[in-house]
């Protein structure tokens, strides 16, 4: 953070247990105005936690915490009107239409009714959702649900933006256009932190992303950064048959050892990353008579990031945590 | 606190659209009230003798429980609509946060002014006169009273038990014995004595003896020496207060700590 910012988020040392587990294990953060973060951790790493405590759902055990200048435990009130909250889980009225939660939600905001009806129309307009406005929630898709929920955390246009994991359990498709809304709420200015499990998802929406496993932050930086750490680009080659001469063919080509597949059929390796690199590879097993299924050349992935820096993927992370969340 | 007043009328707003949206859920304070007050006057009315004749004196006693069950209402609702994740996003926002808990007593009340009133308008058709206009209302009022202060109680229940389901038990296991061992249904007269003292002093009895005066009733009760019997309107009065003094804090209380477990 440059020098003269202004931190709408500010964390530091926040502890949370919830009996023996330890939620959080003194956690840090400080995200300037205007700015994305990505909390990124597989289940159970705190994520919840730490954004609970942040929108004055949770007391930290330890640490102190402001948003917008506020103090969480202190300053709840001043807190929960500067900020707009989607959580985990649904957080709209199942029995109203979507209208009526967005009227309700700014009303209960402090907005006069005309006021709360106006912004409910052109938030329904915005978010897709003008056509099923005056229906029922119980009829919404998973989609829908989730645009109308984040519709409701900007009725007020807070300046601070919690997004608790918003596309877990979305379609591809659906998830690609929260990620387009997600895009067009920061661009009005709105400091945000969101949560995810999804490496691209924290790849692809935040400007700096905080790692954080077993409670702690355990890497912070730029997306860039963060993948500079973890070795490079990956090259991934199918044979068609199994060749011992394939692992000669490809040693000038790449960068440390070759692993090859018990099968013989497929071979990695760590490549620099090169123009032409994956014609140079074709050629070369070409050359030595070798048939080529597939060549793939992967840039690093935050995956790689994770396993960099636990020794151990988001994936089986998962299976190993007790959940708390 | 306009603030707070205009947080109270939204939730209050809400929990009627609630309603409009599954009208059967008024089943307990319509089709119910109706239901017991034709069945207990016929069935109890035919075996219990009363100067001045059943009907005239199960009313008042029919309208207490009736009220008292569709109380347990309050605290189902109130759980069933923690368990929704729509409370999560009231506690994110700079709202008075105790509307909740108002809203849904409000909402209760007007619920238990439906259920008084099925239960009045079965007792006209079958021969039921409540006195004079001044006294109605007041017999009215006093119900209301009690049943708002009943409502708050169930919210502890509905805010202690884990699930719409322990509400409802909870609130049967103390609500049903409440309403029975009372004056409401059978004059206290030749009740056990241990039993009879519980009946005297219940608040359903004083209740109902209040209402059963204010309107001109057959009140039995009237001859019997405990205080609360002797003043029925001022013990009903006292004992409404009381409830809502105890548990309307008590109830806030228990939904702050809620909230702050996080469930």
């Amino acid at each position: 953070m440059a020098a003269g910012d202004i931190s709408m988020i500010q964390a530091e040392g926040l502890a949370k247990r919830y009996g023996a587990t330890a939620a959080l294990a003194g956690v840090d953060l400080d995200v300037p105005a205007g700015a994305i973060l990505g909390l990124l951790g597989p289940n159970g790493a705190g994520k919840t936690t730490a954004v609970k405590i942040l929108t004055t759902l949770v007391m930290p055990d330890a640490g102190w915490a402001r948003v917008a200048g506020h103090d969480v435990v202190a300053e709840g009130m001043a807190v929960r009107r500067s900020i707009g909250v989607t959580a985990q889980d649904a957080t709209v009225d199942e029995a109203l239409t979507g209208r009526q939660n967005l009227v309700m939600v700014g009303e209960l905001s402090g907005l006069p009714r005309r006021q709360a009806r106006a912004r409910a129309a052109e938030l329904l307009g915005r978010f897709s959702l003008a056509g099923a406005g005056d229906r029922v929630l119980k009829g919404y898709s998973g989609g829908m649900r989730r645009r109308l929920d984040l519709a409701a955390s900007v009725v007020t246009r807070p300046p601070v933006l919690f997004l608790d994991e918003p596309t877990t359990g979305l379609d591809p498709a659906s998830r690609a256009s929260m990620w387009q809304v997600i895009r067009e709420l920061v661009a009005d200015g709105a400091t945000l932190l969101l949560t995810t499990q999804y490496l691209e998802e924290a790849d692809q929406l935040a400007d700096r992303i905080a790692v954080i496993d077993h409670g702690r932050v355990i890497a912070e930086g730029t997306p860039g950064t963060l993948k500079a750490q973890t070795g490079g680009t990956r090259l991934e080659v199918s044979l068609s048959l199994p060749e011992p001469g394939a692992v000669a063919a490809l040693t000038p080509l790449v960068a440390g050892p070759i692993a090859v597949s018990e099968d013989g059929r497929r071979l990695r390796a760590g490549v620099l990353s090169a123009p032409g690199l994956a014609t140079a590879v074709v050629r070369a097993l070409d050359h030595a008579g070798i048939a080529v299924d597939d060549v793939a050349v992967h840039p690093p992935s935050l995956d790689d990031v994770f396993f960099a820096l636990t020794g151990d993927s988001a994936g089986s992370a998962q299976t190993r945590e007790a959940v708390v969340s | 606190m306009i603030q707070a007043l205009r947080d109270v009328a939204v939730m209050l707003r809400r929990n009627l659209t609630h309603i409009a949206r599954e009208p059967l859920r008024l089943s307990d304070v319509t089709i119910q009230p109706v239901l017991f007050t034709l069945l207990f006057v016929y069935i109890f009315g035919s075996g219990v003798p009363v100067p001045g004749g059943y009907t005239a004196f199960a009313i008042a006693g029919l309208m207490a429980m009736t009220l008292a069950t569709s109380a347990i209402g309050t605290g189902i609702g109130l759980s069933a609509d923690l368990a929704t994740g729509v409370i999560s996003r009231f506690r994110t926002l700079p709202m008075w946060r105790p509307a909740i808990l108002v809203g849904r007593s409000l909402s209760d009340l007007l619920t238990a002014t439906l259920c008084a009133a099925m239960v009045a308008a079965t007792g006209l058709a079958i021969g039921w006169r409540p006195g004079s206009i001044a006294g109605a209302v007041a017999g009215f009022a006093i119900f209301l009273l009690f049943s708002y202060a009943l409502a708050w109680g169930c919210a502890c229940l509905g805010l202690v038990g884990s699930s719409p389901e322990s509400a409802q038990g909870l609130g049967l296991v103390i609500l049903f014995p409440l309403a029975i061992v009372s004056n409401a249904l059978v004059p206290t007269a030749h009740m056990p004595g241990p039993i009879r003292a519980v009946a005297d002093w219940n608040p359903v009895s004083a209740v109902t003896a209040a209402a059963r005066n204010l309107w001109a009733n057959p009140n039995p009760s009237a001859s019997i020496h405990a205080w609360p019997m002797q003043h029925p309107a001022l013990a009903a009065l006292l004992w409404s207060a009381g409830m809502i003094a105890v548990f309307a804090p008590l109830a806030t209380l228990l939904y702050r700590r809620r909230a702050a477990t996080g469930h």
